[in-house]
């Protein structure tokens, strides 16, 4: 397969710059994640006001599918409801483990490519993980292994 | 382990293996990942066909002619190890699974030897394999994990506090004679001369070296050397633990089993004489055969040339890749073993590896089982590329090419 079809345009650049990636002093949720196989390591602040996340930042390092996945993630979860969130993640994991896009979101869907690299997902869902562990208040690390 | 009087022909020796003709996404393969495992050459593959059409039976037990011929390769092979290594006996040749089973078994029969109040002295460049076991030996004892650090991105051992270390009252010394992650080759004799001198017993870990280097344990003077049959043109699933006469000797046992014993009664058992007392059950006898083959072959190109040809590669690899903008190279400036490891500024080494598979370059990303030394080197995984003898000064251009693209490809982060 193309490389193009894994790193698409939206990932790349979600990796070079990626959306969010800084503490929030406002945070009352906060979970850190890591996969061990890669050492990717990742911290995912979220302000809960009302049952919604008010916003949501991350901190970490690793590849460019883990950042850019992270990345997407904070802006598709600021002003969701906690279900909502729950709702949407089950959508991305669709597309990331069958390559089922969603025409309705285009940069979710940019992940789709990753479910040819199964050793990948976890790098995809890293974040997600560590999100709604935050969001759910379980504050121990999640792992993807 | 004579080099033979006219260099190799490596062209002629790389059809010898294979595997390495084929394209994988559609690329000439180009495998650098030989620091994880090596391919085997059709001698190798044949030795483990013949044995397991012709001979293949249980060793040291049965009576019949297939017995006999299983037990006299299993034990010609332990014989084999220890012209290998130049061991003074095949005596002090235990077969085991691996480096790792290798290293786990002198921390187990280590046990009832340490107490509270001792050490074991290990150095911040080890593979988990040379580091967890001792971490259990110290959890079951109480001794003390000590540490020889390394200084910096070149990764040579500070060596300026070793004596004030083995001062206390370390018992074992476990190193690594080449680092699977720096390239960096410790000086092996020195510091298990160092350690005889404070009463402490040197453990080299050869994993990375037993196929690329001569090795003579006399020479170096080490206590146990471990290393892996797969990593030196050997199958999976067989490797050997060295250790002095005198010391296995005044050992216990490592498991129970058959093999090991001499005679079982209900309540208790004596152990059978070294090396066996430390082989229960039935080993690897195939693995042994093939690793005998493995050992043929390799000392009939010559480990010193062997270890020339990869020392040439790596070094061309470093000069190549020091070209690329921002990028960090770990290891030694000087003299390095088979392998180069580097990081790209902002790239995570599974961008990197992943994107040179699809060129059909098979390399390393990670943390190389090596954590703890690069979290103290700042760097989460680094991407490593590692050299045998059928890799080629082209395959090194091709190295250098592809990561150059992945660079591009990914650029970094603003």
């Amino acid at each position: 397969m193309d490389l193009t079809e894994l790193y698409q345009s939206v990932i790349l650049e979600n990796n070079r710059r990626p959306r969010n990636f800084r503490k929030l002093p406002a945070a009352n949720r906060i979970a850190a994640g890591n996969n061990p196989i890669c050492g990717d390591e990742i911290t995912v602040y979220v302000q809960i006001e009302d049952g919604r996340i008010a916003d949501i930042s991350f901190e970490g390092a690793g590849c460019a599918i883990s950042q850019a996945s992270a990345s997407v993630m904070t802006q598709r979860l600021k002003g969701r409801s906690v279900a909502e969130a729950e709702a949407l993640f089950a959508r991305f994991k669709d597309i990331v483990t069958q390559g089922i896009p969603d025409d309705e979101d285009l940069d979710l869907s940019a992940f789709a490519g990753v479910h040819q690299f199964p050793a990948r997902i976890k790098c995809a869902t890293l974040g997600w993980h560590a999100a709604l562990n935050a969001i759910h208040g379980e504050a121990a690390t999640v792992t993807t292994e | 382990m004579k080099s033979p009087a006219h260099a190799p022909d490596w062209a002629a020796l790389r059809a010898d293996f294979p595997i390495l003709d084929q394209t994988v996404h559609g690329r000439p393969l180009v495998y650098l990942d030989n620091g994880a495992t090596t391919q085997k050459p059709r001698a190798v593959i044949a030795a483990l066909s013949r044995y397991y059409e012709r001979d293949n039976a249980n060793v040291h037990r049965a009576i019949h002619e297939l017995s006999y011929r299983a037990t006299t390769a299993y034990e010609a092979a332990r014989t084999r190890v220890a012209r290998f290594i130049n061991a003074p006996s095949a005596e002090e040749i235990i077969f085991t699974r691996g480096t790792t089973e290798s290293l786990n078994l002198v921390a187990y029969v280590f046990t009832p030897r340490l107490h509270r109040g001792d050490a074991i002295l290990l150095t911040e460049m080890e593979h988990h394999s040379n580091l967890v076991p001792w971490q259990l030996l110290a959890q079951r004892t109480g001794a003390q994990l000590l540490f020889v650090p390394v200084t910096g991105d070149e990764g040579l051992l500070d060596l300026s506090r070793l004596d004030d270390l083995l001062g206390r009252n370390v018992k074992l010394f476990a190193f690594t004679h080449v680092s699977n992650t720096l390239g960096t080759i410790n000086p092996v004799a020195e510091l298990c001369a160092r350690a005889r001198r404070h009463g402490a017993i040197s453990v080299v870990d050869a994993a990375q070296s037993a196929g690329h280097l001569p090795l003579d344990v006399q020479t170096l003077g080490c206590d146990f050397l471990a290393f892996s049959g797969h990593k030196m043109a050997g199958p999976t699933g067989i490797g050997v633990l060295y250790g002095r006469h005198a010391l296995l000797e005044s050992l216990d046992p490592f498991q129970g089993g058959g093999e090991m014993i001499s005679s079982v009664q209900f309540e208790q058992s004596a152990w059978n004489k070294v090396p066996h007392k430390f082989e229960a059950g039935t080993p690897d006898i195939a693995g042994a055969v093939g690793l005998h083959a493995a050992m043929d072959y390799l000392d009939g190109v010559g480990r010193a040339a062997i270890a020339s040809h990869d020392e040439e590669l790596a070094r061309d690899a470093c000069e190549r890749l020091r070209e690329i903008p921002g990028i960090r190279l770990l290891g030694p400036p000087g003299a390095r073993g088979a392998l180069v490891s580097f990081a790209l500024p902002g790239i995570h080494a599974h961008d990197v590896v992943t994107f040179a598979d699809q060129e059909g370059v098979a390399l390393r990303g990670g943390h190389h089982c090596t954590q703890p030394l690069l979290r103290k080197l700042g760097v989460p995984a680094t991407t490593r590329a590692s050299f045998y003898l059928y890799n080629t000064p082209a395959e090194v251009g091709r190295l250098a090419e592809v990561i150059l693209q992945a660079a591009k490809f990914f650029g970094a982060r603003d």
